[in-house]
Formats: C-alpha cells, sequence, structure tokens
C-alpha cells in the first residue's frame, strides 16, 4: 500500500516503573486506511493511543501524527486528530447538541462554522432527534455513537478509537461498524484499537497483533490468515489426552497447532494432504492471533 | 478536511483554548448554578448572621467598627475561600478521577497549562461574584455603602484564583478523597480561624500574628475591609502584592501537580 503516512512510530518504548507497557512499537498508517491495533487486555493498544495524543509521553522512540513530531507538537497535531476513547467521558448533565457545542470551541471551530459542524455530526451519528435529551437519559449504544460525533465534528484528518465497541450489545456493536464503515469510506485516516477478531477483520484494512507491547504480526487481515494459518485448519474435538495425542501427531508432520477450551486446531492443512478426525474449516484471524500470541481473545 | 489550519507548534496559553475550557464551565454551569450558588453565598452569610448577631449582642465595638460591620467584610473572605478551593479540589478530583473530563479535553489541542488556567480563572469569577454576597448581606443589615466597595470584586477575584489554584494543587497530588481531610483540618481551618474574619488579628499572640502576615486569607479580610473603610495606601499595595505572589506561585504548582497527575 501507497500514499503517505499520517502516522508513524518507531521503536517506541513506554516504561511504567517495572512494566514496559509499550516494548519498541513500530506502526505506520498510510492516509485513506483503516488500522486495527488487535491485541489482549494488556497488550499495550490503550497506552499506544494515549502515546498518540501525547497524554503519555515514550520513553523512547520517534512518534509523528499527521507529520507533527510528538511530543513537541502534539497540539498541532491534536487540532486534526479527533478521538473516541474507550472510557465514556461525555458530560452526562449536558444536552448531546450542548456536548457537542463545547467541543466546537475547544477545537476551534469558527463561529460561521458550529453550527453546521454540530448538525452534520448529528446526522452522522443518527442523534438528530435525540439533540435535547440530556447525555444521562441516552442509551449505551447513543452515548457510544456520540462519542463518534464529537471526535468528528471538526472533520478531523486522523481518527484514533480505542476499544469503540467493547462493552456494547450485537445489535449496537452492528450500528457502530457501520458508522466507522461509513467514515473510511470518506477516505478519513482510523487507528482503531480492539480486541475484538471479527471487528478488526470487518473493518481495518490492515491489522497489527500486539502481544506485551510489541508488534507480532502486521498486514491485510486475509495476507495475515494466509500466511500463519494457511487458507484451511482442521477442529479437532475430544478429551484432553486425545487432544494431545493430536497435538503430538500434527507436530511430528510439521504442522502448527492451537490449543482451544475444548479442542485442538491444526493450522494450515491445505495441501498437505494431512488428515485428521475432525471439522474442516476456513482459517480466520482468530488462529493467527492465538498462535501468535498464546493468548485466547474475546 | 480539517477545519483548522494549524502551524507546526502551537502556543503557549492560547485564547481559543483558554475559552473552549471556560466555555465548557459556562455551559456545564447551567445545570448547577442553583446549588452551586446556594452552598457557596448560603454558608458565609450563616456565619455573618450568626457571628454578626450572635456575638455582635455580647460585643458592640471592634477594632473601631460595629461588629456587625467587621464580621460583614471579613466573612468576603470566607465566602471566597468556600467558593474557590473547596470546588476547585472536589470539582477537579472529580473531574479527572471519576468523569475522566480532562482526558476527554487533552485530546484536543489544550494542554494542562491552558486547562488548568482557565479552570482557575472560571472559579475565580465565580468567587469574585460569590464573595461580595455577605458583603450586600451585611449592607442590608446596616453595613454603610462606600465607593471603596467597588473595588472588593477584584479582590475578591484576585484571591479567588490563588485559592481556586491551591485547590487544584491539591486534587493534583491528591490519590483519594480522604487525603482532602488532611488539608481541611489542619491547613484551611486554621487559616480560616486566624484571618482576622471574626477577631483582630492584634489580640493574637505576637508569633501568631507574624504568621498570619503570610495568611492569604489574612490579606483579603484586610483589603475588603480596607476597601469598604478606607484604604491604606502602601501597604494595602503590598497586600495586593502578596496576594497576586500566592496567586502566581499557586498557578505554576497547580499546573506542575496536574501534569504530574494527567501526562504519564
Amino acid at each position: 500500500m501507497s500514499g503517505p503516512l499520517a502516522l508513524r512510530m518507531r521503536g517506541v518504548v513506554k516504561r511504567y516503573g517495572k512494566i514496559t507497557a509499550v516494548a519498541g512499537l513500530d506502526l505506520d498508517v498510510r492516509e485513506g486506511t483503516c488500522v486495527g491495533l488487535l491485541g489482549p487486555n494488556g497488550a499495550g493498544k490503550s497506552t499506544t493511543m494515549r502515546l498518540l495524543t501525547a497524554q503519555s509521553i515514550a520513553d523512547e522512540g520517534e512518534l509523528e501524527v499527521l507529520g507533527f513530531r510528538l511530543p513537541a507538537e502534539s497540539k498541532a497535531a491534536r487540532a486534526q486528530c479527533g478521538v473516541v476513547p474507550q472510557l465514556d467521558n461525555l458530560d452526562v448533565t449536558l444536552t448531546v447538541e450542548q456536548n457537542l457545542l463545547v467541543f466546537t470551541h475547544l477545537y476551534r471551530i469558527g463561529r460561521a462554522e458550529r453550527t453546521d459542524a454540530i448538525e452534520r455530526a448529528l446526522k452522522m451519528a443518527n442523534l438528530v432527534e435525540r439533540r435535547a435529551t440530556r447525555v444521562d437519559k441516552l442509551s449505551g449504544g447513543m452515548r457510544r455513537r456520540l462519542l463518534i460525533a464529537r471526535a468528528l465534528v471538526h472533520r478531523p484528518r486522523l481518527v484514533l478509537l480505542d476499544e469503540p465497541t467493547v462493552g456494547l450489545d450485537p445489535q449496537v456493536r452492528q450500528e457502530l461498524w457501520a458508522l466507522i464503515d461509513a467514515l473510511r469510506s470518506e477516505g478519513t485516516t482510523i487507528l482503531m484499537s480492539t480486541h475484538y477478531i471479527e471487528e478488526a477483520q470487518r473493518l481495518a484494512d490492515t491489522v497489527l497483533i500486539m502481544s506485551h507491547g510489541s508488534a507480532v504480526a502486521v498486514g491485510p487481515p486475509a495476507e495475515l490468515v494466509l500466511e500463519h494459518a494457511g487458507r484451511e485448519v482442521i477442529e479437532v474435538y475430544g478429551p484432553p489426552t486425545r487432544l494431545a495425542e493430536v497435538e503430538s501427531e500434527a507436530g511430528a508432520a510439521g504442522l502448527r497447532t492451537r490449543r482451544t477450551g475444548t479442542s485442538i486446531s491444526i493450522l494450515g492443512v491445505d495441501g498437505t494432504g494431512y488428515r485428521a478426525e475432525g471439522e474442516r474449516r476456513p482459517a480466520n484471524l482468530e488462529d493467527v492471533f492465538v498462535l501468535l500470541t498464546g493468548e485466547e481473545i474475546a | 478536511m480539517a477545519t483548522t489550519a494549524a502551524p507546526r507548534r502551537l502556543g503557549r496559553l492560547e485564547r481559543p483554548a483558554l475559552t473552549g475550557v471556560l466555555v465548557r464551565e459556562v455551559v456545564n454551569f447551567s445545570s448547577y448554578w442553583r446549588s452551586s450558588t446556594f452552598s457557596s453565598t448560603v454558608e458565609p452569610t450563616i456565619y455573618l448572621l450568626a457571628f454578626g448577631f450572635g456575638f455582635g449582642s455580647l460585643v458592640s465595638r471592634v477594632g473601631g467598627f460595629r461588629y456587625v460591620e467587621f464580621v460583614g467584610t471579613g466573612t468576603v473572605a470566607t465566602a471566597v475561600l468556600f467558593s474557590s478551593a473547596f470546588p476547585a479540589m472536589f470539582g477537579t478530583f472529580v473531574k479527572y478521577q471519576f468523569q475522566r473530563t480532562y482526558d476527554a479535553i487533552l485530546a484536543a489541542p489544550v494542554d494542562t497549562e491552558e486547562l488548568v488556567s482557565a479552570e482557575a480563572l472560571w472559579i475565580a469569577t465565580r468567587a469574585g461574584v460569590y464573595g461580595c454576597v455577605p458583603m450586600l448581606v451585611a449592607m442590608a443589615f446596616g453595613l454603610d455603602p462606600s465607593w471603596g466597595m467597588f473595588a472588593v470584586p477584584l479582590v475578591a477575584w484576585i484571591a479567588g484564583f490563588g485559592w481556586a489554584c491551591f485547590g487544584i494543587t491539591i486534587a493534583g497530588f491528591a490519590s483519594s478523597f480522604e487525603n482532602f481531610n488532611y488539608v481541611v483540618s489542619a491547613v484551611l481551618t486554621p487559616l480560616f480561624l486566624v484571618a482576622g474574619t471574626f477577631f483582630p488579628i492584634s489580640t493574637l499572640p505576637r508569633w501568631a500574628q507574624i504568621l498570619a502576615e503570610v495568611n492569604p486569607l489574612h490579606h483579603c479580610v484586610e483589603l475588603v475591609r480596607h476597601a469598604v473603610f478606607g484604604f491604606h495606601g502602601w501597604t494595602d499595595l503590598a497586600r495586593v502584592g502578596a496576594l497576586l505572589a500566592f496567586g502566581l506561585i499557586m498557578w505554576r504548582i497547580a499546573i506542575y501537580a496536574m501534569e504530574r497527575k494527567l501526562i504519564d
């Protein structure tokens, strides 16, 4: 993929005492693309997001956002970024419209453009009917949509979404995916952290899998699957002793396996002629994730 | 796509950033002004009525003034303290710890220095207004109006700024609400009692009088009293200087404390 970089990280390290939250992370996000940071809790995704708004300062490495070097030029970068936090930080006693109004000021939108900016954000988040509703009267899904609308009120070039659908029910998650997808279609650059495999697979052009603060794989989801898990997987169910036997046999045949709770998946079986009693299914990003990080995710 | 044309590096203490934070406070104020105004004005007024008329029936004159006049001017400083240090401590703590408001603001083109400055400016403005309430109540009970009274909101504003920054500092260093108990009991209450609000500092031992001179609340009390009854020239200018120095020092410490808290 070519095009100018919206975001560039090189060898970024962030430590909290003895804990290294981000350990030498390299990341490129090209303009107009959606990159998903995929990783389990504690992988360093949220710290990475905080580094990009200079709410955390890196101990080592280089960070550039929209051509601005961080942390020195962070304020200028933030003027052109929108941030959707993982945790709701709306002003709950204000109305939907008042929340947006405050951020039109914080993002320095001129007086003449404020009304249009608010209207556009309300429409995009499908909150026009709720404009006069206090935030504490909104449902969880509406609050999430308002957070996204707030981040987009100034038409940012880069949007940082930190776990945008965490804790939401499937229906609301689908609504938000449609919203993010529309944003991506408009050409807005998106960096999204998530621990939902499906979210990353559906929305991201490129996925960066993080584990223990560093990148363990990066690429388009389909390519990552093909490279690390092949096209097909055999999933074998059985008692632990049986699963141990299968794992041993597959290993002897030079195949990679991954354990789930009650089964074992043999990866990359396509074209090998390998046979085992189990269910054949297409390989997916979860196979890659578990294989590379050794961790189960949601 | 962005509506903002950003230069390479934005400056410090920019007006749009300060305005943005202030607008947030003003819009929020519309939802809680009743309770805030009630607590910030009724409490000092109760002190005024209780001391002014309670003690006032036992003590007719203090320091050459009728006791109700003495307390009526002194409780302006109490109102300033109550409407600045306390909301700054609790409000700041709630905003960063529970509401995560500051995370949202710092994701926009606003830095901690601007955030703290705008918060302190807003609290100081409220203190400047609320601080005048006891004086107005005292006027209803016989305090004679004077031209110097027009300086009282300014004195209250300057003192309020310092106390707001003090409150933000305490919130910035606190790890829980319980930490505030130490500050209220060990710092604010003694300062409140030796400010010259309810009795003249001259009645205290010499060492306490010297300590009172480094109490910003005492300077606020004296300035308000002199604004109402007649300024004392250079002495009052020195008191203004002391309040400005207090505000300036606390402002920088508050920024340091909040940067430490908000930026890791």
